[in-house]
């Protein structure tokens, strides 16, 4: 019953209908079906694809960041500068008040005469915390929205899947989504080129 | 094996030029060679650069390079363990000249890691394509830097194990760091360079050591790929990831920018404050930034030189990255001299009897040597750049990038040396030497960065594989390019030695 090994479909398949296995797929329950592309340009037009045709919960996977994906299975909003920002205000704020509190209230030293809040000699150090609390929150920001790190994912399940991380191209749409349906599913897939089609156990 | 290339335009001259484009361009050279050698494909890339790490057996200049780094940092060990036990006196520091070598290495090395920064950053910035295989390992490189520079200052100070008071804290002593010294300015300038550095390296590995990982799984060895599995976070390529990825990266980079001009600025202002001849100048700040440039690139070229023939990885870092390290290294230089010269000049100008006296006492003092060496080294030497023959000659380049490196250290010497061993009262002049210790430990961080930089090479990937695959997708695969360097390993064009995949040690790897 566990379709362990991907099921690879020839390049110039007989119509999908023939080589789909209907009779598994029906009962065992997947996470999803993982297409396998060989070039950005076809996973993100199956990815559009996949998005007009009324599917939701997908993802794509690919080697190096391709331009448009995300856009394509619906990603819309990017938070990440506006986290960096935040930490980039607070950091200065802290790297400035710290200063103040250190020279003028916790322990006033008088130098030559200046005033205790030179302001000026203060700003390297302010700069340095902006940079240095943006970054963190950025890298933090970063692994959090991603929800990494994440040893397990279904995704790793399928054995094409070793590619993604290399020089192959992946969508899968997720069984979860209301528009799924194991066999049509299938041959949309096939129809859009994929080179493989892999069921992904959850 | 043709990894050793003579030094010629032979892997740098692109079998297809570009449509309408004459086949020799030699006055627009760099320009028409592309960043990654022809024939290159999204495989080909992970095979080359995983291929380093995952050799089961490293060449024997790996190992010798690697036993010369470790026998130095056990030297520098012994170093750090005497100086603990005796004291700063066992350097040659005294009165009048209290910042010996400590703060010329510090200096020094935290120049060098300015490269890496600059790389990696201000030309990601600038969308300088080049940058892309030689970011990973210049990166690294300032991680290395950075960390031998911290050494210097922290132990420096009489006792090292206080070195702690330099951050602010609430104590029980109600003691504050005084925020309007530089000296303290360099403590945030540092630690924050360091660590900003560290994300940025590692946001940029995180990809590739998931790609390694795979490759891993698919070679059997399931333990090496727990390891950098666990370090890879579970990366999975996910296209949302890779937007919220790419967007951090970019703002890490704008982050570091500033941040390398920020400290080397500082660490200039920590002179430029003290009222000393020959230190009281509003050039340092800009003058040691390229200063740390000229340095830094010189080093990489020092590194990039040798291991990219001992690894064959002349495809990806093509002649074209040479020479326009070359060029980078030009300008910096050019612009160190300029240094050299206002400070001549303002010297005579200012009319002040002290810093007239610096500049001859430097020219021709006890430690004339040392600015003559740094004047033959930092501009003479570096003229040669000019003439395309020397930036094209590995050889003769790598010989000017140790020459570089050597002036940049001896001008470090100069400047702290020379002001504070003669300053105003002659009745307080004095002189200043290395010791043994001085020079052991010197040595010994050499050896330290020399290992560090064989242990990152043998273990993790040092070109951006991510990158590298976005720059092919670029600049087009074709797919007969790419079904025949899968396939059958041939070589297009029938260039063997641009292709990387020739090289025997990736061969051994992807048959496994």
């Amino acid at each position: 019953m566990e379709p362990t090994t991907p099921h690879t479909l020839p390049n110039e398949a007989a119509p999908p209908s023939a080589s789909a296995p209907d009779e598994t797929m029906a009962e065992v329950p997947v996470y999803g079906l993982l297409a396998e592309f060989e070039t950005p340009e076809a996973v993100r037009a199956a990815a559009e694809a996949a998005y007009a045709a009324g599917y939701r919960r997908m993802d794509a996977y690919s080697p190096f960041p391709v331009e448009g994906l995300a856009e394509a299975v619906g990603f819309r909003k990017n938070r990440m500068p506006l986290v960096a920002l935040s930490g980039g205000v607070l950091g200065g704020l802290t790297g400035y008040v710290m200063q103040w509190y250190a020279n003028v209230i916790g322990y006033p030293l008088n130098i030559g005469g200046r005033p205790h809040h030179s302001w000026p000699s203060f700003i390297p150090i302010t700069f340095e915390l902006t940079v240095l609390f943006a970054g963190f929150f950025a890298l933090f920001g970063l692994l959090i929205a991603s929800q990494l790190p994440q040893p397990y994912h279904p995704v790793f399940n399928a054995a094409r899947f070793l590619h993604a991380s290399q020089d192959r191209f992946f969508l899968c749409l997720e069984a979860s989504d209301p528009t799924f349906d194991a066999t049509a599913t299938h041959a949309f897939l096939h129809a859009q080129g994929a080179v493989t089609i892999s069921e992904v156990e959850p | 094996m043709p990894t050793e290339l003579p030094p010629t335009r032979h892997d740098a001259t692109p079998p297809k030029p570009a449509p309408g484009r004459p086949l020799h361009e030699p006055k627009r050279y760099a320009s028409t060679t592309p960043v990654a050698a022809p024939g290159q494909t999204y495989t080909s890339v992970t095979d080359t650069v995983t291929g380093v790490p995952l050799r089961k057996h490293q060449p024997w200049q790996w190992l010798a390079a690697f036993a010369v780094g470790f026998l130095l940092t056990m030297v520098m060990l012994t170093t750090i363990v005497y100086l603990l036990a005796k004291g700063v006196g066992i350097w040659g520091v005294n009165i009048p000249v209290a910042w010996g070598f400590a703060i010329i290495n510090f200096v020094w090395w935290i120049g060098i890691g300015h490269a890496g920064t600059f790389i990696s950053a201000m030309l990601l910035l600038m969308r300088q394509e080049w940058r892309t295989s030689i970011n990973r390992f210049a990166e690294a490189m300032t991680l290395f830097a950075v960390a031998c520079a911290g050494m210097m200052p922290l132990l420096h100070p009489g006792r090292p194990w206080m070195a702690y008071y330099l951050f602010p804290y609430p104590n029980s002593m109600g003691l504050w760091p005084q925020f309007r010294s530089p000296l303290v300015w360099d403590v945030f300038a540092v630690s924050t360079y360091g660590l900003i550095s560290l994300v940025f390296w590692y946001v940029g590995l995180v990809p590739d050591l998931a790609a390694t990982r795979d490759r891993l799984v698919q070679q059997n060895r399931g333990t090496r790929a727990w390891v950098y599995g666990l370090f890879a976070l579970g990366w999975r390529g996910s296209a949302r990831h890779w937007h919220r990825y790419r967007t951090v990266y970019l703002i890490l980079g704008g982050l570091a920018a500033p941040l390398v001009i920020s400290v080397h600025s500082i660490v200039g202002l920590d002179f430029t404050i003290a009222i000393l001849p020959g230190w009281h100048s509003t050039i340092f700040p800009p003058y040691f930034v390229a200063g740390a440039i000229f340095s830094g690139f010189a080093m990489v070229l020092t590194l990039v030189i040798p291991i990219r023939t001992l690894y064959g990885l002349e495809g990806m870092i093509t002649m074209r990255h040479i020479e326009l390290m070359a060029q980078v290294m030009l300008v910096n230089g050019l612009i160190v001299g300029y240094g050299y010269l206002t400070e001549g000049f303002m010297a005579w100008y200012s009319a002040d009897t002290f810093e007239q006296y610096m500049m001859a006492n430097r020219m021709f003092g006890p430690y004339a040597h040392v600015y003559w060496i740094v004047i033959g080294c930092n501009v003479v030497v570096t003229q040669s750049l000019w003439f395309p023959a020397v930036r094209r000659n590995l050889k003769v380049l790598w010989v000017v990038a140790i020459l570089v490196n050597v002036g940049m250290w001896s001008e470090r010497y100069m400047i702290v040396v020379t002001s504070l061993s003669r300053d105003f009262l002659p009745s307080s002049w004095g002189s200043y030497a290395g010791t043994f210790w001085d020079w052991s430990f010197f040595l010994g961080t050499l050896g330290f960065f020399l290992a560090l930089v064989f242990l990152f090479v043998r273990f993790l990937p040092m070109i951006s594989m991510a990158e590298m695959r976005e720059l092919v997708h670029e600049q087009g695969q074709s797919p007969e390019e790419k079904l025949r360097a899968e396939t059958a390993l041939d070589p297009p064009g029938g260039d063997g030695a641009s292709h990387p995949t020739a090289s025997p040690y990736t061969h051994e790897e992807t048959a496994s």
